[in-house]
């Protein structure tokens, strides 16, 4: 009986073992950086295909509005300036947050909002004065896809400032923890991120439209 | 033996959290020098091409559609640099690799959607004299 079990155990400690037993150690938040990042890669992959639909399909006027006769540059100029400020004031947020300066973070992070919200503000103007004019998405494919690409960043930009105005309840609540910190720092890739998107929507949709 | 290689994992991953952290990965910060010398470029980079639609001042519109793609192309170079803070060291290069892998995903997209559709297109234009032939 003693024989039979020693022989057991001898076999278990013989058997080779392909792993790591003991869990290592993972500190909280380690790997945020990197999983958000590469979340920003696959938005970036939307973006691609719905850049390469309005590549392929923003000429199709279907005897409608072309972009000469829709598009104001004055507005996308605004506009973009809106967008290119809020990223500088949000770059002021993050370095304010550095020093732990709490008040002047909320200042610099509802400056970044307000820019926001001018942006999408100008943007839906834009869009209102359009569909007003007959040019709504169904009219072409055109604008079906223009729409759609531009659309889709303005609810990024609407989400990212709903998640602002989350994050500064809760630093005004709970201070700059170190969780607090982390999502603003998340905050700060996605609306710089978002700055970049833009720059690749007022080239390739709006200045390159005005030159077709 | 086992204990003993445990502990040396353990020192060999705790160097290589400290490392990650000191960097703070995609996300690290710049200095206001780096932001103001990113927005600088950026505003010169956006002003540039507007300037060149809006006021027409090259005649050749395909001449001004490959600056303004290249300016584009530079601005978002800056915007990677000084406002995202990419470089190759940040989470021991994974960035850059998700990075490289996902350019070449959106080149391969955007390239091949536009020149595929292209051809179709110029291939499809003589359906329209269809009646002349023979």
């Amino acid at each position: 009986m003693s024989v039979a079990i020693t022989t057991q155990s001898s076999i278990q400690d013989s058997e080779p073992v392909f792993h790591v037993i003991d869990e290592h150690a993972h500190p909280e938040g380690a790997s945020t950086m990197l999983g958000f990042w590469i979340y920003l890669m696959s938005d970036c992959l939307i973006f691609a295909m719905l850049f390469a639909t309005y590549g392929v399909l923003g000429g199709n006027y279907a005897a409608g509005p072309s972009p000469k006769g829709l598009f104001d540059l004055k507005l996308v100029a605004l506009n973009t300036t809106m967008l290119l400020l809020s990223s500088i004031t949000y770059g002021f947020a993050m370095l304010t947050m550095e020093k732990s300066k709490i008040v002047q973070t909320q200042l610099w992070l509802a400056i970044t909002g307000l820019f926001g919200l001018a942006f999408l503000g100008i943007e839906l103007t834009e869009f209102a004065h359009m569909i007003h004019e007959g040019a709504t998405p169904q009219r072409s494919a055109f604008l079906s896809s223009f729409f759609t690409l531009v659309g889709t960043h303005g609810l990024h930009v609407t989400f990212g400032l709903v998640w602002l105005v989350t994050l500064m309840v809760q630093t005004a609540r709970f201070g700059l923890t170190e969780a607090n910190r982390r999502r603003l720092m998340c905050l700060s890739m996605f609306w710089h991120f978002l700055d970049v998107v833009w720059i690749g929507v007022f080239t390739f949709v709006y200045l390159l439209g005005m030159l077709r | 033996m086992t204990t003993n290689s445990h502990v040396e994992a353990q020192i060999l991953h705790s160097d290589a959290g400290h490392h990650g952290h000191d960097d703070h990965g995609g996300g690290a910060h710049g200095s206001l020098k780096s932001y103001l010398i990113g927005f600088g470029l950026s505003v010169i980079l956006t002003a540039v091409p507007f300037w060149l639609v809006m006021a027409g001042t090259i005649a050749d519109k395909a001449v001004t559609a490959l600056i303004v793609l290249v300016l584009a192309a530079v601005q978002i170079v800056v915007h990677m640099i000084y406002f995202l803070h990419m470089n190759t060291r940040s989470e021991n290069g994974w960035t850059m690799m998700a990075m490289i892998f996902t350019v070449i995903m959106v080149v391969i997209a955007l390239t091949g959607s536009l020149w595929v559709m292209h051809h179709l297109n110029v291939n499809m234009m003589p359906m329209h004299d269809m009646s002349q032939m023979p």
